[in-house]
This record gives structure tokens, C-alpha cells and sequence, in this order.
């Protein structure tokens, strides 16, 4: 099947309004005869699925968690952005989408950012008007913050907890839909196939995580709203139920995947402290503004850290390697994430991690309290300040900007940062990758949506800070709402669709059998035992920098020990009950096959682009290295093993934008 | 360290239930408390035994979901975190910890420490958002002032993460902490003016039908709440109940 993005004719500014104005409407009275699947409540499903319910359609909404609020779009910090112009410094539409095509390294779809960009600043009103209480300024106006190397201050923030707040802002609207009976809520309930009807998706089939129950729920569309799939590498900032499930069920049901290897792993993340840690947290990137990143310069310095011989404070200034401010003196600690990100990796690599797994290094903010301490004994009069006094001064001033971030630091790591430099290691913590979907968000799949992390459309190589929001909800309130409107205009005479069919029957029997085989399969590992495994052959081989024999071995690895799962695996309980290692026992069965597939992409991509990284394809001073002939979208078709999956390419052409390289010069 | 651990075993929502004791060793002090239990359950696993069902999702402190009364107080002896961000520091070697679920009659539970909080859901249908539909065009952000008072004390209400640990404290099982921030939220908001009336005594009466109890002002859920929602959001409830009774 050859791929057609759908992408309309005419000027980039006027694609979706004329668009809007051309495409099929339902009549309201229709409107309540067509059912739409909903899977996942995160800011892209809930807002899809209260927005679809305002409109008169039946959503039937998925949450594996036990409440749509729980979804992981809760734990964002830092804002969303919109174009709103607000601060008067020369924002635009158009500059919001410059900003997001080149930050994803030209490798997104021009006519989906521009209209993420044009929809941006409706985000806004609508979130204030559901009570959202962003942060405001002492004259009641909205504040913003500037974020992630962009020039304008276009972030919209609600203290630390942005995504907390505008989930909240969607469930409410879901809440009122749940009350008028136009969303029918399955909580703890967890997709497991999609059903394909005369080739359109037509239904699902779903399991209760309380009483195991196999369910079938038809609809005329399914939208998939599932997130990303993070957990593919074991750890990262993803939540513990985050998966890939929904995502890979309609991917071999007929949707096409698309940039699996697209990951981003952000550089400010608390590093792990054993074998036994389960997940990671991200501290957000605006540390970087105040604090130096270093480690020693010696071996046996690092060794005496690493004893406690040897306390970071006793280093002098001669001791340590400020590494990023040696190898990028213009930007020093700001380069972005992915530079960020190896140049720490390529130092502990290198055996001068500074705790215990060989995997952190510094942060300090001993510079910054000089610095801000100094600023304040001239603005306060103090003359002749003691070094004490200016440090305290100084303190004063990063408590104010961080506290917060301080404060979470301490309670993990169980030091004061304010006294000894904090630790940190880089983390996976969002896929750009996703299911391919057109301009409609449809997948190859007729009557299948992705929408949010899911899909892969909008942020290319690379995302931007506080965009992540900002997708999620234009796709859920203001794009797809609009677009399925066009395509489920053919469904009103098609009535309500029968679960009692041969294609149910055989998507029920083929997830009862797996269910079954994974229960009566008693074998000797456990399924974290597995999820360990492929997450360590993830981070190793397909994490912040690849290379083509590391790839291979990767594919070669993955199958085995996908192999020794499904012989192996030991999942405890029966099927007829709540039982989490039975619902993870799936989850990682899926990613044990996605994982493989990544790896492929991975190593068919010979260029390095965004948070893809080939260690042959750089430049001499080690930066990424884009190939003209890699300008496309790879969208994977399913052929059994991943390894033998088929590519097929959506050109990428930049018609309003100039494609440049990056540099940090 | 080692620790004997007594937990909460309830096969399922009809089961009588009992505390089981359990061993764990090499506990190391940086542990989280979930990351101590994913120990505790491996073992299980590896020794042919049921693990222990729990909540928990983000392990951040933010989705709400991780619950467990830990040797006799929500979310254990640390203040302001949630379970998973409480760590094993705060226990020390041959400790015997006692966990077991959020106890209400409006929480049952599921399984093990699993309890079922979809009452704090409908509670929310019956009145917790603003009725506004979706469109591209509704007012700018813009149009209405909100002081910076108003819409930090709304934060404030609203950074509840409905966890339950407010009902689960409290002696009368009363979950007026969460109703309060969720009403607090809307009233000190002009957007939440219109529906003001309503939605405190529909939220109120949901609250009542769902068996939670009344609070006596004894101030517990403030205490364990691990977000640190004040008490002035009762207040502020019971005032603006007072209001929507007499206009009614």
C-alpha cells in the first residue's frame, strides 16, 4: 500500500481552515447513533473523548489505571506552549512552527506543525474557561516562562505541575460527559486487540485487570491515545503501566509504525542507585541555567568518591573537567538535550562516573551561588560581605528559582544539594516514534485513530520542551474532532455494530489462547527477569548513541531472549482475577517485539538526526551528522518477525522552511 | 537491612482477609518503599506464592494512585510524599512494618491493598468541572483578570491527587479535604461563579451517598495529606454550602 499523508493542497497558513470548510459534517441527530473507542485518558484521550462526546457521538473511553485523572500526562512539569503573543516579544504561528521543525532536526511533517501552531493558542482559552489555574502575573494576567532554547516566552505554566492541571482541566470535561451518560468509563480495563470489520476498525477487545473478564466493545471508529513506549528501555521517566500494547496491536493489525528508533532521553534525570530501582525521575532542564557540569579529572580521584575517601567539595577548580564547557565553549552548559545527554554518557563510558553504577556526574551550583550571592551584598549594601554571607545570599536566590527541584533531590537522593553538587545521569523519557497517521491522524488502518505520544507526527527527530502538552491537546480538542467527522460521515445508515461476528470471535480466541499460554506456562523466570533483560539490551545498543554492529547484535539478542520468554516465563495467579504480572506478562511480550523492531530502524537510519545518534555519521567535532537522502518518514509494515517488517517512505518536503544544519558554535 | 513485614492478604472483595508476616533482607536504605515491595514480590514469585497486589503507576508522587497505610498512618511515617516517594531510610534494621489498605466503607477492597476509590470519581461527575464545551472560539485566555491571589490559593486547591489518604486518616472516614479542594478550586475562580450553587450541593450530596463520613474538625487529614491541601478548603466548602442552602 503506498502511503498518502492526505496532506491538503494550498498555502501552509490556509490548509486547515479551508480544509475545515471542505471536509463532511454529521448531522447532530446522526451523531448519536455512531459509537467511538476512546483508548487511554491521558491530555490526548480525554480531551478526544469529552470533545467527541459534546459533539453527540457514544465514546466508550479506556483506562488501565482506576481513574482517567491517573494517566501520565499528570507528571509534565514545566508548561505548554502556545502562540499567544502575549509578552509582545515578536511571537508568531509561524515562528512556533519554525522553532518545532527545526528543533525536530527536519524530520516531522510541515503541514501538521503548522496547524499544531495555529491551534495552540485556543488551548489556552479553553483550559482558562475549564478553570485551569495557570500561573498569573499581580495585574490577574497570565504569566509565561521561556523554555528549551527558543527564543520568544511562549510557555504557559501552572507552578511545577502543568500537566497535572490541564489533565485535571480534561477530566472535567470527561466528568460532565460521564454524567450525561455520553461517556460510558471503563477504568482498570486494558485494550488488547483492535477488531478489523471489511477492513475498518470496528471494535476492541478489552480486559477488566479486577475480574479478568475478556470483553468485546464495537464502535464505528477507535482512537487510539496510549502514550509512548519509554518502558521498552525497563527504566525511565515513563509510569510502570506505561506500554506500547495499544500501539502494537493495531501495528499488526495492518497500521504502520513509524519511527520506532525517534527517542528522547532527557539529560537531567536523578541517577539510579541500584539493581533495584524501578523507574527514574526527571528534574527539569532549566537547572542547566545556573548549575556547571563536571567530573573529576583524575581515576583516582573518581575512585576516592566513589569510597567516600573523597568529597566533591575537596576538588579544586584544577581537579575537575567541566566538560561540556571544554568541548562547546560558546554553549557551554546549554547545549541541547541530546549533546547533553552523550557527552555525559561518553564520560562515564570513559570510567569517570561519580557514584556507586559508574553512571552520574555533576551538577554544581556552588558558581551560581557566588555569582547571584555577590549581586545581592551590592544590591543589598553589604560591604565587605564574608564568603559565608554571600553564599547564603546566593542560596537564597536558587531556592527561590528551584526549591522545589532541591527539595524532590533531597528526598530521593538523601543530600543536601545545597551542600554538596547534585548527581545526574540522562533518561529515556519521551518517544517521538509512534503509529503512522496521516494529516487526518488516521492510521493505514481505515476507522483508526492515533492521537497524542501515540502517533508520530508533529515533533520529528527531536521535541521540544513543553510541546508534549501542547500536541496532546490540539490532536484531542481542537484536530480530531473535525477529521473523524469526515470519515464516520459514511457510518450513518451502517447502525450499531454486532460484537456476535466471526472477526470478534477470532480476536477474543486469540487473546484468550495467549492469556492462557502466559498462565499455564510455569516457567522459571519472572516476567521483570525478562523486562530487565531487554531493557538493559535497549540502553546499551539502542540508547544515546548506536552503531551499526551494536544494532545487529541488538536484533540477534531481542529475538533470542523473546524466544526464552515465551518458553520460559513464569507468571503467577490465574486469568480469572486481578493479576498485574499477567497484565505486565503482556505488555512485555509486546515490547520484546517492538524493541527488535526499533533496533531495525535503527540500523536502516544511516544518518543521525535528533535523538537518533549513528556513531558514523558525525561530524569531526562529534555532532550529528543529517543525510539529505534520509529526509522521510520510515513507516513499518508487519510481516510476522519484526526483523522482517517492511519499510515504506513518506518524503519529507520543506516548502516554508529552510532545512539547516544545527550548531552550537 | 532485614525487616519482618506484616501485610494485608485478601484474595478478593468477598474474602474474609488476614495479616501475613514476611521476611525480606538486604533491604538497602536507598530503596523506595515500592521498590522494597517489588523485592518482596520477586521473592514471592520466585518461591511460588501470589505477590502482593498493590496500586501504584507514576512512582513520582504525582497520579494519585499509590495508596497503603503504613504502621498506622497513609502513605507511612515521612510527611508530605506519597508511598513511592517514601523511602527505606526512614525504617532501620529488624523493623517490623505493618501495611495494610486505605480503610472506608466507600473504599472496598479489591485485593490485598488494592482498594476501590471510584467514589472520589463520581463525586466529581456530580459536580466537579465548569460546563464548557469545546470550540475554537471561546474567549481569550485574556478577557478575565483573576488576581494573583485567587488563582495561587486555586492552585492550591488543585494540586490534590485524590489519593485518599484525607478519608483513609480520618476517624469518621470523611472525605471532606478532597470534596473541599475540588469546590475551593471553582469558587475562588470567576469562571466557577455560575455553577456555584449547584455544584456544591450536588458534590456534597454525592459525597453522602457514597458513605463517607462528617468531619469533626480533627485536622488528621491535613497532617497526612501529601500534598499538604489546608483545611481552609473545608472551610471554604462548608461556607459556600451555607450560601447555596440559603439561596437555594
Amino acid at each position: 500500500m503506498a502511503l498518502n499523508s492526505k496532506v491538503p493542497h494550498g498555502p501552509l497558513k490556509d490548509k486547515w481552515t479551508d480544509y475545515k470548510n471542505q471536509i463532511n459534517l454529521v448531522n447532530p441527530a446522526n451523531k448519536r447513533h455512531i459509537d467511538v473507542i476512546v483508548v487511554g485518558t491521558g491530555l490526548a484521550g480525554g480531551s478526544a473523548a469529552a470533545t467527541l462526546a459534546e459533539l453527540g457521538y457514544n465514546v466508550k473511553s479506556f483506562a488501565y489505571q482506576d481513574s482517567p485523572r491517573r494517566a501520565h500526562s499528570i507528571a509534565a512539569q514545566g508548561g505548554i506552549n502556545a502562540a499567544k503573543n502575549y509578552q509582545g516579544d515578536g511571537d508568531s504561528t509561524y515562528r512556533l512552527f519554525y522553532d518545532t521543525v527545526k528543533g525536530g532536526d527536519y524530520r516531522s511533517r510541515e503541514a501538521n506543525v503548522y496547524r499544531l501552531a495555529e491551534v495552540s493558542a485556543n488551548i489556552i482559552d479553553q483550559c482558562v474557561a475549564q478553570g485551569v489555574p495557570f500561573a498569573r502575573d499581580y495585574g490577574g494576567l497570565l504569566d509565561n516562562r521561556s523554555f528549551g532554547g527558543v527564543l520568544v516566552s511562549r510557555t504557559f505554566y501552572a507552578k511545577g505541575q502543568t500537566g497535572q492541571q490541564l489533565l485535571l482541566g480534561a477530566y472535567s470535561a470527561m466528568n460532565r460527559q460521564i454524567a450525561r451518560g455520553k461517556i460510558e468509563m471503563f477504568n482498570r480495563h486494558e485494550m488488547l486487540d483492535v477488531v478489523v470489520v471489511d477492513g475498518k476498525a470496528r471494535g476492541i477487545i478489552a480486559r477488566n485487570l479486577v475480574t479478568g473478564e475478556i470483553e468485546r466493545h464495537s464502535a464505528h471508529a477507535v482512537v487510539i491515545a496510549s502514550g509512548g513506549y519509554g518502558n521498552v528501555y525497563f527504566l525511565s521517566t515513563n509510569a510502570m503501566g506505561s506500554n506500547v500494547t495499544a500501539g502494537w496491536k493495531v501495528h499488526k493489525k495492518g497500521a504502520y509504525f513509524a519511527n520506532p528508533c525517534y527517542t528522547q532521553i532527557h539529560p537531567t534525570c536523578i541517577p539510579r542507585s541500584g539493581d533495584y530501582q524501578s523507574k527514574l525521575t526527571l528534574m527539569s532542564e532549566s537547572l542547566r541555567n545556573d548549575g556547571r557540569i563536571w567530573v573529576p579529572k583524575n581515576l583516582e580521584d573518581v575512585k576516592a568518591i566513589r569510597e567516600g575517601k573523597l568529597k566533591p567539595t575537596d576538588l579544586t577548580e584544577e581537579q575537575r573537567d567541566y566538560y561540556l564547557e571544554r568541548r562547546y565553549p560558546a554553549f557551554g552548559n546549554l547545549v541541547p538535550r541530546d549533546v547533553a545527554s552523550r557527552a555525559a554518557k561518553e564520560r562515564c563510558d570513559a570510567g569517570f562516573g561519580v557514584n556507586a553504577t559508574g553512571e552520574a556526574v555533576y551538577l554544581d551550583f556552588a558558581a551560581s551561588f557566588e555569582r547571584y550571592g555577590s549581586e545581592q551584598a551590592k544590591i543589598q549594601n553589604i560591604s565587605n560581605p564574608s564568603p559565608e554571607k554571600i553564599k547564603q545570599l546566593g542560596q537564597e536566590i536558587v531556592r527561590a528559582k528551584y526549591g522545589n527541584l532541591f527539595q524532590m533531590y533531597e528526598k530521593i537522593v538523601d543530600e543536601n544539594p545545597y551542600e554538596t553538587p547534585m548527581m545526574i545521569y540522562p533518561a529515556v523519557h519521551y518517544t517521538m516514534g509512534g503509529v503512522w497517521v496521516d494529516y487526518n491522524l488516521m492510521t493505514t488502518i481505515p476507522g483508526c485513530y492515533a492521537i497524542g505520544e501515540a502517533n508520530f507526527s508533529d515533533h520529528g527527530a527531536n521535541r521540544l520542551g513543553a510541546s508534549a502538552l501542547m500536541q496532546g491537546l490540539a490532536d484531542g480538542y481542537f484536530v480530531l474532532p473535525y477529521t473523524i467527522g469526515d470519515y464516520l460521515s459514511d457510518d450513518i445508515r451502517t447502525g450499531k455494530i454486532s460484537t456476535e461476528t466471526p472477526e470478534f470471535d477470532a480476536a477474543e480466541k486469540e487473546v484468550t489462547e495467549r492469556i492462557n499460554f502466559l498462565i499455564n506456562n510455569k516457567g522459571t523466570h519472572s516476567v521483570d527477569h525478562y523486562h530487565k533483560k531487554l531493557g538493559k539490551i535497549m540502553w546499551d545498543k539502542c540508547g544515546m548513541s548506536r552503531n551499526k554492529e551494536g544494532l545487529e547484535e541488538a536484533i540477534e539478542e531481542i529475538s533470542a531472549l523473546r524466544e526464552d520468554f515465551w518458553k520460559n516465563v513464569l507468571v503467577p495467579g490465574t486469568a480469572n482475577e486481578y493479576n498485574e504480572q499477567l497484565a505486565k506478562a503482556g505488555r512485555v511480550a509486546d515490547f520484546l517485539e517492538l524493541g527488535e523492531l526499533f533496533a531495525k530502524d535503527a540500523l536502516v537510519r544511516e544518518e543521525s538526526a535528533g535523538g537518533h545518534f549513528r556513531e558514523e555519521y558525525q561530524t569531526e567535532d562529534g555532532e550529528a551528522k543529517r543525510m539529505k537522502e534520509f529526509q522521510f518518514v520510515s513507516a513499518w509494515e508487519y510481516k510476522g518477525e519484526p526483523k522482517n517488517a517492511v519499510l515504506h517512505k513518506e518524503d519529507l518536503a520543506y516548502e516554508n522552511i529552510e532545512v539547516k544544519e544545527r550548531s552550537y558554535k | 537491612m532485614n525487616l519482618t513485614l506484616k501485610i494485608w492478604r485478601q484474595l478478593d472483595a468477598s474474602d474474609k482477609g488476614k495479616m501475613v508476616d514476611y521476611k525480606v533482607t538486604e533491604i538497602s536504605e536507598h530503596m523506595s518503599f515500592l521498590e522494597m515491595m517489588d523485592v518482596l514480590n520477586e521473592q514471592l514469585i520466585a518461591s511460588g506464592k501470589e505477590p502482593v497486589a498493590f496500586d501504584h503507576d507514576c512512582r513520582e508522587g504525582i497520579c494519585g494512585m499509590c495508596s497503603m497505610y503504613i504502621n498506622g498512618e497513609a502513605h507511612g511515617p515521612d510527611r508530605g510524599v506519597t508511598t513511592c516517594q517514601l523511602h527505606m531510610r526512614m525504617f532501620k534494621d529488624g523493623d517490623t512494618i505493618t501495611i495494610e489498605p486505605f480503610r472506608a466503607a466507600a473504599f472496598p477492597v479489591i485485593k490485598d491493598l488494592v482498594v476501590d476509590r471510584s467514589a472520589f470519581d463520581r463525586i466529581q461527575h456530580s459536580g466537579g468541572y465548569i460546563s464548557v464545551n469545546t470550540s475554537g472560539n471561546t474567549q481569550d485566555a485574556n478577557a478575565t483578570l483573576i488576581s494573583k491571589t485567587a488563582a495561587d490559593k486555586a492552585m492550591d486547591a488543585a494540586t490534590c491527587i485524590g489519593c485518599g489518604a484525607c478519608v483513609a486518616t480520618c476517624k469518621n472516614s470523611s472525605a471532606m479535604l478532597f470534596v473541599g479542594a475540588k469546590v475551593s478550586q471553582y469558587a475562588l475562580l470567576p469562571q466557577g461563579q455560575v455553577e456555584a450553587t449547584d455544584r456544591v450541593m450536588n458534590m456534597v450530596h454525592q459525597m453522602d451517598l457514597e458513605g463517607f463520613g462528617n468531619c469533626t474538625n480533627t485536622g488528621a487529614c491535613e497532617i497526612e495529606c501529601p500534598k499538604g491541601i489546608s483545611l481552609e478548603n473545608i472551610a471554604r466548602m462548608n461556607r459556600e454550602f451555607l450560601k447555596a442552602s440559603v439561596k437555594g
